[in-house]
């Protein structure tokens, strides 16, 4: 394939992809590791209702009123789940369960009663997001990449994702040793003076950010199945968290591209005419990475491990 | 038009739904709290996001063989295929890898549900076999839907429910002490695995009606709603039951009464509101009663150190204790002990003393261990013992005021 049809249709949209999916990723090690993996699936959940208030407040799909409804949401539901928890005294995974399909209800139910024909806003669209229609239409060929008119006209997503993906790093990074004691001993951390709670809740706060961004951009599959089955399958990898972390950044990027490929091109190959979704696409392979490592991983270890 | 709805007049359809529903909703609460009470709710969501590629590979094959690719049946069939194999894989991944069960669940759901949305994505470019009614399957719908259908949803869902009424028994043992059922010759597994079973048949009836997202509600609100209501094991799968069946009959009827009114999102908000409600106000384990109890536990503790500081003379500078004091007629707004507070007070100091008497005697120690500073110690102690502690108080002391 030429450089001229694959930069403005596909570079972008793999480039989101794969920002996405380590953006996720990243914290998901530690979210796997502590038992709160379904924090994804919550999140992913609540940020409907957030995202459909933004829109009946603002009148248009706007990307900020968006992004603020649903990280509003995101931090209604981790305090509602708390609250319900504490005050009903009921298991963490059932108070979850009752905050996210509640709240995921008057989401659709808020869609069904407002006129979105207009705009491009349903339940669907959320779910699989667009990645595929996330194309940079400036670019000319690979020279477009040094090329300042055709730059600006990049994907807003694009820069978003990089800086979320960024963002998120870097956070690891700088708290890479408290996370790291937090998460194996918590007891110990906290000993050693370290404020658990607080390092707990902004694990969660960054990764309701990077769901929030990811979610915008690619639906809720792609964040739902990158906080898990990367991390998850590295786990099967290694014992050492930084070796895991790497994994799952690997895999991370090997879903997110050879799903995006699969899903563009496969069909072609396979003699059918149109492609299939991407984001579905990706959940898939990631899946299959989990299945592989769950089969030969080194460290799969059983639960004796 | 909702009475009407209620009352099952708005026609033979909407009738069928909201019993369907009903069956449904009863048999979801039933079931749901067995998965509630083994601290495994979430199990159902990976089941029900589990149910979407069978959905997807039945409706390709079904047009493959030439036949209409909406057909109910069908589609249910295969749901209940690939949330089985869902199931399937949670349960390995969880035996079998280091992996813990909510990564496990978080996995398959996602995986199964994007391999689902591609299945979908195939059956759109698909041009034969009328695809459209596929997408209600996410959400629910039962407008417009056949007669044959509500039948079907209606059928499983009583099917359902006799099932889990027949397991329950074994179901209530496991749950309630899984060790004790091994030991009376319970196969734990195999039931586990017939609950996860039967929460399988309702996420597949449920996906017309509610939808597979939000089937999870239906699992795990009621029983969670119950569990405010009653600490008995028995009561909680009946309580969760009626609570299901109640919130999915009204909903139905509710969404029934007005277009717009998606059936799933409204059951769900409508168990929702009933969670809320017993959350509030369910004796004991209900916020309202707890603030009630904390309310009235400190006013016993103020009461009984003013008293305890009338008896010794001391000046009460804590507002809320004079206010209690006046209230009952024990003491003046400046703090001093009126004729009744005085007798209170030195009945309250002989308590205190009496306690110190007893909680020195090591042959009292499981009374001794009931001191809380507030109760009174005949209701601990025989008249005997309490002869025999009043033998060992200093002489009486006048109060003075």
């Amino acid at each position: 394939m030429s450089g001229a049809e694959f930069v403005p249709l596909s570079l972008t949209p793999l480039l989101i992809g794969v920002f996405a999916a380590i953006g996720c990723a990243l914290p998901g090690n530690f979210l796997v590791l502590r038992r709160q993996a379904l924090i994804g699936d919550a999140i992913s959940h609540v940020v409907l209702p957030g995202i459909v208030l933004a829109f009946l407040v603002t009148g248009a799909i706007t990307t900020w009123p968006m992004m603020i409804g649903a990280g509003g949401a995101a931090l209604l539901s981790v305090l509602l789940i708390e609250a319900i928890r504490r005050l009903g005294r009921i298991e963490p995974g059932a108070a979850m369960g009752v905050v996210f399909t509640t709240m995921f209800a008057g989401g659709v139910l808020l869609l069904e009663r407002t006129d979105t024909s207009s705009v491009h806003l349903d339940v669907e669209h959320a779910l699989m997001g667009n990645l595929e229609s996330l194309i940079w239409l400036d670019a000319r060929g690979w020279g477009s990449l040094l090329d300042p008119v055709a730059l600006a006209g990049l994907p807003p997503e694009l820069t978003r994702m990089a800086l979320t993906c960024l963002g998120v790093a870097a956070f690891i990074r700088l708290f890479w040793r408290p996370l790291k004691i937090s998460t194996f001993d918590e007891g110990f951390a906290q000993v050693i003076g370290m404020r658990t709670g607080l390092i707990g809740i902004s694990l969660v706060g960054v990764s309701a950010m990077a769901a929030v961004a990811a979610f915008d951009a690619v639906g809720s599959i792609i964040v739902i199945a990158m906080f898990i089955c990367p991390p998850a399958a590295a786990r099967l990898m290694t014992n050492r968290l930084a070796a895991q972390v790497g994994w799952s950044v690997a895999f991370a990027t090997f879903a997110a591209v050879l799903g995006y490929v699969l899903a563009g091109y496969g069909p072609l190959w396979l003699g059918a005419r149109d492609s299939v979704s991407a984001a579905g696409m990706i959940a898939t392979v990631s899946g299959l990475i989990l299945a592989v490592a769950a089969l030969f991983g080194p460290a799969r270890g059983g639960q004796q491990a | 038009m909702l009475w009407q709805a209620l009352t099952l007049q708005l026609g033979y359809n909407a009738t069928l739904v909201a019993i369907g529903a009903m069956l449904l909703g009863i048999a979801a609460g039933v079931s749901g709290s067995f998965l509630f009470l083994r601290r495994r709710a979430l199990v159902s969501d990976a089941i029900s996001h589990a149910t979407l590629p069978g959905v997807g590979l039945a409706f390709i094959l079904m047009v493959a063989l030439g036949g209409e690719g909406r057909n109910l049946a069908g589609l249910l069939a295969g749901s209940a295929i690939s949330a089985a194999v869902g199931l399937l894989c949670v349960q390995w991944l969880t035996r079998n890898t280091r992996l813990a069960e909510d990564s496990a669940i978080g996995a398959v759901l996602s995986v199964f549900f994007g391999f689902g949305i591609v299945l979908l994505t195939v059956i759109q470019t698909m041009q034969a076999g009328r695809q459209a009614g596929l997408d209600s399957l996410l959400l629910g719908a039962t407008a417009g839907m056949l007669r044959s259908d509500a039948i079907l949803i209606a059928a499983g869902g009583a099917l359902t429910l006799v099932l889990t009424l027949i397991l329950r028994r074994p179901m209530i043992m496991v749950a309630f002490d899984e060790d004790y059922a091994a030991a009376r010759g319970l196969n734990v597994r195999q039931v586990d695995l017939a609950t996860m079973a039967l929460v399988l048949a309702v996420t597949v009836v449920g996906l017309k009606i509610v939808g597979l997202i939000l089937i999870v509600a239906l699992l795990i609100i009621p029983p969670v709603t119950a569990r405010f209501w009653t600490d008995r094991t028995a009561r909680l799968w009946l309580l969760s039951g009626v609570i299901g069946g109640l919130s999915a009959y009204t909903g139905a009827a509710i969404s029934a009464s007005a277009p717009q009114l998606p059936t799933g999102p409204i059951i769900v908000l409508t168990s929702f509101a009933l969670f809320v409600l017993s959350l509030a106000f369910a004796p004991g384990r209900g916020v309202l009663a707890a603030v009630l109890r904390h309310a009235a536990f400190q006013r016993r503790v103020h009461m009984r150190q003013g008293l305890l500081a009338l008896a010794q003379g001391q000046p009460i500078y804590e507002r809320y204790t004079i206010r209690l004091l006046r209230r009952a007629g024990l003491a003046r707004a400046d703090g001093v002990a009126t004729e009744a507070g005085r007798a209170r007070a030195a009945k309250a100091l002989l308590d205190e003393n009496r306690w110190d008497i007893l909680r020195a005697m090591p042959d009292h120690e499981a009374a001794a261990a009931l001191y809380d500073g507030m109760r009174p110690i005949e209701t601990v102690v025989t008249k005997d013992q309490l002869t025999e502690i009043d033998a060992r108080l200093p002489a009486p002391r006048e109060v003075t005021a």
